[in-house]
């Protein structure tokens, strides 16, 4: 039997003050990096134009610029996307020209600058309007998966079960996109549907270690809450490990051979699957027993009342 | 205790795996490049069969092979040079308006699995094409609507003899000026009687008696959706025009339209053409020369004229307030050449109430000229204290001024345009005018060659990552491990299986890969669950076929609660999405619920058939 982790007897509550003040830590330069450096969001939500050119031959990113500062493009922002001979450029919508006028210009100022032809390989036109909707319609989304996910927990374990998953999911979704914030690495819509897959990773994995912790309660006779916890994650770790490493090991194939194009979700989901894992038992379990978790809350519900149904 | 399976159990694997295997086996043969020419009237004659397969055959493609379903003829190409140049064989043997030629993917798959398996339907981002998100300008459909009462009534009241009336759209109402209150109030009768759907209010205003109209709010709302209809047809004849197969074209909210156009090798053209807002217009010549020059000049415009500008010179023309036809009463047009002046001409065929006011205007006016208007919908910004504000604009030009020399009515021509404009008018008049103005306020469009690099990268991404998680499975756990490896690529097989099912045909996405990727990554938690619940057991001195049943039972719960959450944000990321996220959405969906079967189910069946009945001391796990 290979075994990551022999027989573990970890105690991971005792360590609680440990982890809040390390989760405490991180969320503080996430917040503060998401206030100060804001988030680069992408065309999806500030509206404006993405224009992916392929080249034959490398172009030289200065003379790409100065044309279409020449065609009128000033603000246009131009770097290589993936390899030297793809090129971005991306822009605030322009005033007055429709997304038609716009490409069309952009190819054709592109066109002489470089002796070989360039095929336009992507062109994203978001209007102002639009990235409005869409930045609303994501946070709503991420919103309702919390609300949903509240519900179905409340409804399965326990008030205080909710409670901690629920701050395990607000606690990974703000470290995730601190990362971006941090890094300004490209926040678009692919991030955000990443995102929704962390939450929904996260719980997997905090509703995993949630449930051994309920049978445990019900089953073991002696311990103290702690105790109880701290045998439950140690029976669940190596599982917790090792779905981690899969599902790591996948992602990691989609960030190395995706393409640019699904970097940043990849990104996403890698640094979501690290934070959801820790979270799910330093930030949901420790939370619950915070929260004063007892044998009495697990018990299975008797049905009020089936005794007086007998009575005729 | 022993683990036997029962016999539904192993068949019902085995048939979910033999369905998922035939309905993923058109993926496999993959799909062959294919023009597809089909009759706008819907039956395509053998007539127009014969040309296209003779004119292929001239044009060398001596050994293709063609389809005939649901009244198109397909002809499949090797490559897709070989179709463009196809393609181009055909459109000079057929005619434009009556016959679609169209670019089209279809399965290479053997007729005997085509008839009920198709390949997975690919997004955009995969396949290469164009998505437009529109807005319908509503308001300006219902003002042009409304507008249309003006010229309607000035008859009337003329035909009544009714003096000193001033009839005029403006804001946003029709608003009729009469001398007096028995006039107002007949004449209001009457146009009442003639339209009910109009909603009236007299009001008096010193010397004057007016009436205002506008649409009730019923009609109203049965204009917009008129408008948001009219407008799909008439992007969808635009669509036939330029040779796309299977485009989409939906309502999307009130006021929206989307548009997908898949495989379209020329975005730039169908842009253009999509968006392109250009009609005609005809009207009569007021006054003459001096009254144009000082009109432009800063003197009065007559109340029923307006000021126009020549195209090309820019000269000054007045032109009659009232229009004899509008561009949405063409319909019919095709470009041509003038025969006494050699130069391009749009042939101009009219509908039944544009005929009838043409040859009531024309009959009245022989030997006095008359005006074709070109008009253009164009985005122009201003400054208004110093914010940049947008504002649509018309573009009008009057592109020939002609005398009337005879009484015309269905059909005529219209020279005074370029060759290029000639055919693109022609092509936006035969496919019908929009009846409301649209504005494209999204766009993506991929090219064919990003669409193939994506597919490859995303096939490396999701082969690269189901060999090494069954790798891994199999060094750790072993024969459970192999067995869990095996459930993970029936999970795969499944997952493109429910993709691709008739009837369901969802779209792939890159995403949408994405999706697929994470899954086979997630999909092994529940065997992982599974196996470290049977080596609890078994460290716990459970009997071996003990262990594997009670591992199986007790990790149940866990996985669907597991499950069940991941697939509500699955569920809220399906319906808040657009595009290509749906495809995520999608994509994760199916894989957690076909991984439940799979990775518990199937599993099982498996583990049981190879240890399930032998008196075992150990397991390898």
């Amino acid at each position: 039997m290979r075994q990551i982790i022999q027989d573990s007897n970890i105690d991971f509550m005792g360590r609680k003050r440990l982890a809040w003040i390390v989760s405490g830590v991180l969320i503080t330069i996430a917040i503060l990096a998401i206030l100060i450096r804001g988030l680069n969001l992408g065309v999806d939500f500030t509206g404006g134009y993405t224009i992916q050119a392929a080249y034959e031959e490398a172009p030289d990113l200065n003379l790409v610029r100065s044309t279409l500062t020449e065609a009128g493009f000033e603000e246009a922002v131009v770097q290589n996307f993936g390899s030297s001979t793809e090129v971005l450029i991306r822009m605030a919508p322009q005033p007055g020209a429709s997304s038609v006028q716009v490409s069309n210009e952009v190819e054709a100022a592109l066109q002489p600058s470089s002796e070989k032809a360039i095929t336009m390989q992507r062109v994203e036109f978001v209007g102002p309007q639009v990235g409005e909707e869409l930045r609303e319609k994501g946070g709503m989304a991420i919103l309702l998966a919390l609300v949903g996910i509240i519900i179905y927990i409340w409804f399965r374990f326990e008030k205080k079960f909710s409670v901690g998953s629920v701050a395990a999911l607000v606690h990974d979704v703000i470290l995730t996109v601190g990362v971006f914030a941090l890094f300004q690495v490209e926040f678009d819509l692919t991030i955000l549907a990443a995102i929704l897959a962390v939450i929904g990773y996260s719980l997997n994995d905090t509703i995993v270690v949630f449930d051994r912790i309920r049978e445990n309660f019900r089953k073991m006779r002696s311990g103290t809450p702690a105790q109880v916890m701290n045998t439950s994650i140690n029976q669940t770790l190596s599982r917790t490990l090792i779905t981690s490493l899969t599902t790591l090991l996948v992602l990691l194939s989609l960030f190395i051979f995706g393409g640019k194009i699904i970097n940043g979700f990849a990104l996403a989901l890698i640094i979501g699957v690290i934070v959801g894992t820790y979270s799910s038992i330093f930030v949901a379990s420790t939370a619950v027993l915070a929260l004063g978790i007892s044998k009495e809350d697990l018990m299975p519900v008797e049905k009020e009342g089936a005794d007086l149904e007998t009575i005729p | 205790m022993t683990n036997t399976n029962p016999l539904w159990k192993v068949l019902l694997l085995a048939g979910a795996l033999i369905i998922g295997l035939i309905f993923a086996l058109p993926n496999i043969f993959g799909s062959d490049p294919a023009v597809q020419v089909s009759s706008s009237d819907g039956v395509l004659s053998d007539g127009v069969k014969n040309r296209v397969k003779t004119a292929l055959s001239q044009a060398g493609f001596t050994d293709l092979e063609f389809r005939e379903e649901n009244n198109r003829l397909l002809a499949l190409f090797a490559n897709e040079d070989d179709q463009l140049k196809g393609r181009d064989a055909i459109r000079e043997v057929t005619d434009a308006g009556v016959t679609n030629v169209a670019l089209n993917l279809v399965s290479a798959s053997p007729a005997w699995l085509r008839s009920f398996a198709e390949p997975m339907y690919l997004g955009l981002d995969l396949r290469g094409g164009v998505h437009f998100l529109m807005d319908v300008d509503m308001d300006a459909a219902i003002a042009s609507s409304e507008q249309r009462y003006v010229s309607d009534w000035k008859r009337v009241v003329r035909s009544e003899k009714i003096r000193g009336t001033n009839i005029q759209y403006r804001d946003d109402k029709i608003q009729a000026r009469f001398r007096g209150a028995e006039d107002r109030d007949r004449m209001m009768q009457i146009f009442s009687n003639s339209a009910p759907e109009l909603f009236f209010t007299p009001r008096d205003e010193g010397e004057f008696f007016f009436v205002d109209a506008a649409l009730s709010e019923s009609a109203e709302r049965e204009e917009r959706t008129a408008a948001l209809q009219q407008n799909i047809i008439t992007l969808r004849n635009r669509i036939n025009e330029l040779g796309v197969a299977e485009p989409v074209i939906q309502q999307q909210g009130l006021d929206r339209i989307v548009v997908q156009l898949p495989g379209v090798q020329d975005p730039a053209k169908a842009r253009d053409i999509l968006g392109a807002t250009a009609t005609l217009e005809y009207r009569l010549v007021y006054g003459s020369e001096p009254d144009w020059a000082s009109a432009a000049n800063g003197g009065p415009i007559p109340t029923d004229a307006r000021l126009y500008k020549r195209r090309g010179s820019g000269a000054p023309v007045l032109l009659q307030r009232e229009i004899i036809v509008t561009g949405d009463q063409i319909k019919g047009a095709s470009a041509g050449i003038d025969q006494q002046s050699g130069g391009p001409a749009v042939f101009v065929n009219l509908d039944g109430v544009g005929a009838r006011n043409m040859l009531e205007v024309t009959q009245e006016n022989v030997g006095n000229p008359m005006a074709v208007v070109y008009i253009e919908k164009k985005k122009f910004t201003n400054l208004v204290d110093g914010v940049e504000v947008e504002e649509t604009r018309d573009i009008e030009e009057v592109i020939s001024v002609a005398t009337i020399n005879d009484v015309l009515s269905h059909r005529f021509q219209t020279t005074g345009l370029t060759a290029t404009e000639a055919a693109d008018i022609s092509l936006l008049l035969r496919s019908g005018a929009l009846k409301a103005p649209i504005q494209i306020v999204e766009e993506r469009t991929v090219g064919p060659n990003l669409g193939k690099a994506n597919i490859r990268q995303g096939f490396m991404a999701a082969i690269v990552g189901l060999a090494v998680v069954v790798v891994f499975m199999a060094l750790y756990y072993r024969v459970f491990g192999l067995i869990a490896g095996a459930a993970l690529i029936i999970n795969v097989v499944l997952i493109i299986a429910v993709l691709s099912a008739p009837g369901l045909q969802a779209t792939l996405t890159l995403p949408g890969i994405a999706g697929i990727v994470l899954t086979t990554g997630m999909a092994v938690d529940a065997n992982v669950l599974i196996f470290e619940r049977i080596r609890e057991e078994l460290k716990a001195g459970a009997a071996v076929q003990t262990a594997i049943n009670a591992g199986y039972d007790k990790a149940f719960v866990t996985i669907a609660d597991a499950n069940i959450t991941t697939l509500i944000a699955a569920v809220v990321l399906f319906s808040m999405g657009t595009g290509s996220i749906k495809g995520f959405a999608i994509t994760l969906c199916i894989g957690i619920l076909t991984s439940m079967f799979t990775a518990i189910f199937g599993s099982r069946v498996i583990v049981n058939a190879l240890f399930g009945n032998r008196r075992l001391s150990t397991l390898p796990i």
